[in-house]
């Protein structure tokens, strides 16, 4: 076969790029953001090493990374299918308002019931909410930005309205299973958070890669006219994506508020920036069609390394939220870029 | 001849303006039709027709194998084997070769999840067959944003083929192709006729449809205005007859096939 035999001289010039350019693609990204992860690293540990040379700041990223990384790794798929997803945050205190009706009139006749059944209402709570933003983008035509403004606001709003603007305590939950299923620690060190957020990462990159959904996820975003006529059912495809983030930011939002032991009505509010941040930084592109998951993995570390860093540095904290959006905006600079090289 | 696909007295109207006016229409088993005419003069409303895009005005006819269709859907057209080769819309640029090869249609077991394996192994084959990529720095992993015109509509007519199209429309395949890509898109017009299988080629250039169809049928405003098997007609003189029809809106003699 032709493709063995590695002596076999390439016919033409533009084939020959095109395998730098499919290597590039295929692999340079990821190769790139984890070089990125560890200069970033080595750049904080070589001006804090006191802080970066102990346990204790991993065992801190393993547990709080996944409050967003839970998110930006199903979203990841939205943007991918050339959508955006900005309601996350709000569906994170949408579900635990769905958990929380579930679990009051319970509380004190059977509270270990309201939990379990509280934390199915979130998960579901999710879902509709996830659903919600794809049927309007897909049905009524809505670009996603305006759609998922429009239902940060809402969620928000009907969280404020069933929580009546007030917290409510968690600590029944430490008596089920779920507290040490899901925020406990593997083996005394381990925060499950962290476990969690590598199953959702195995399975998300399972789907995208190797299942017709992902196959379909990319090629709605790459052409969304030749998707439809080759049968590809879009509208289908992009809901899906939709309510897949949905239902994991409710989880989220049930793990951020499990590990504190209460439901905050504003829960969810200074997601929005990092997670995004991740995706993007992570090379999946705001043009839609491609992406990968490990990268939005490898991102989510390196934008959650970046405050604690700053402060081990002794800079001020005011830089991170500079850098976050630095980042958002050259990391998209680049892959416009990128697309107008190899287009 | 057999025919593939038959159509009788079918007219399209969208509001006041008549697409197509009484239109009779074949293709023949394993025939390449070239279908001429200007822009407007209904080539894609017909072409949206036979692939269920658009119903016909009742009175209107379709016949697939001497078998009348009465309510010809997208999804019924596929399926009886009706294949359209769009122009720029057919790839997904940043997918693989075998992504776009199977697209919408990728090989997977009960659970949805792909067998990677057998899509790669049948590009690589199809790449060395149909396609006729031989160079080794081309795989089925390769991005088909990277190849040129031809070679990217080679990749569209081949998805054709491999799923068994019986009937390939073809809908102005040679547009924007530089010279030596409007070639190779024409061998894979070739390949087609040679497969055994039947094809619409629409094109407005006379040039291009001339070569590989066997027969030309000439729309004009909405009409068949002419016919013409291409053993009948030299070159010159069909490109007469049409600098005729643009002028004076007819044909000079009245096409023998026009029944």
């Amino acid at each position: 076969m032709a493709s063995t035999n590695s002596n076999e001289r390439p016919l033409s010039p533009t084939i020959e790029r095109g395998r730098l350019v499919r290597f590039l693609r295929k692999n340079a990204l990821q190769i790139a953001i984890v070089f990125v992860a560890l200069v970033i690293w080595a750049f904080f540990y070589w001006k804090s090493p006191r802080t970066f040379g102990a346990y204790d700041i991993y065992n801190s990223l393993m547990s709080t990374t996944p409050y967003f990384a839970l998110m930006a790794i199903p979203l990841t798929l939205v943007v991918v299918a050339k959508e955006i997803d900005l309601s996350f945050g709000s569906i994170m205190a949408w579900g635990m308002a769905a958990f929380a009706l579930v679990f009051t009139p319970l509380s004190k006749t059977n509270p270990q019931l309201g939990v379990y059944l509280g934390f199915l209402a979130c998960l579901l709570a999710g879902l509709f909410a996830g659903w919600l933003n794809g049927f309007i983008v897909v049905k009524l035509g809505i670009p996603s930005l305006v759609t998922t403004i429009g239902t940060q606001f809402f969620w928000r709003g009907a969280v404020m309205i069933a929580l009546n603007g007030q917290g409510i305590g968690l600590t029944a939950v430490t008596s089920t299973v779920l507290y040490p299923a899901l925020v406990g620690r593997l083996f005394g060190k381990i925060p499950m958070q962290f476990i969690w957020m590598i199953i959702f990462a195995i399975i998300v990159w399972f789907f995208l890669n190797h299942h017709k959904f992902g196959a379909h996820v990319y090629l709605v975003g790459d052409n969304v006219d030749s998707a439809r006529l080759m049968g590809v059912d879009v509208d289908r495809t992009k809901i899906l994506t939709f309510a897949i983030v949905g239902v994991a930011s409710a989880f989220a939002g049930f793990i951020v508020s499990e590990s504190v032991l209460f439901l905050w009505p504003t829960l969810g509010e200074g997601y929005l920036l990092n997670t995004l941040a991740s995706v993007f930084l992570g090379g999946t592109s705001v043009f839609g069609g491609t992406g990968t998951v490990f990268g939005t993995f490898v991102a989510a570390f390196i934008i959650a390394i970046i405050n604690p860093g700053i402060v081990a540095s002794g800079w001020l904290a005011y830089w991170t939220q500079l850098i976050y959006g630095l980042i958002i905006v050259v990391s998209v600079a680049l892959q416009s870029l990128l697309r107008r090289r190899f287009a | 001849m057999d025919n593939v696909l038959q159509m009788k007295n079918v007219s399209k109207t969208f509001g006041e303006v008549a697409a197509l006016r009484h239109v009779n229409f074949e293709v023949g088993s394993n025939e390449i039709v070239g279908l001429l005419g200007d822009n407007g003069a209904g080539k894609s409303t017909l072409v949206k027709i036979v692939t269920g895009y658009h119903q016909p005005d009742p009175g209107g006819e379709i016949y697939w194998k001497q078998e009348k269709i009465d309510h010809l859907s997208v999804a019924k057209a596929r399926e009886l084997g009706i294949e359209v080769v769009y122009q720029e819309r057919a790839l997904a640029d940043l997918q693989s070769l075998w992504r776009n090869i199977f697209m919408g249609r990728e090989l997977s077991n009960r659970l949805g999840i792909l067998d990677e394996k057998m899509m790669f192994q049948e590009t690589r084959k199809l790449m060395q067959t149909a396609m006729g990529f031989t160079s080794s720095a081309v795989s089925p992993e390769s991005t088909v944003g990277t190849f040129s015109g031809g070679e990217r509509q080679g990749v569209a007519i081949t998805r054709a083929l491999y799923f068994e199209a019986e009937l390939i429309i073809l809908d102005e395949p040679t547009m924007g192709l530089s010279i030596s890509e409007t070639k190779k898109c024409l061998d894979f017009v070739n390949g087609i006729k040679q497969a055994g299988k039947s094809a619409i080629f629409i094109d407005h250039n006379i040039v291009h449809v001339y070569p590989v169809a066997d027969r030309i049928v000439v729309l004009d405003r909405g009409m068949i205005a002419g016919q013409f098997l291409k053993g009948e007609l030299t070159f010159d003189a069909l490109i007469d007859q049409l600098t005729r029809l643009a002028q004076t809106g007819r044909l000079e003699s009245n096409p023998t096939m026009a029944k």
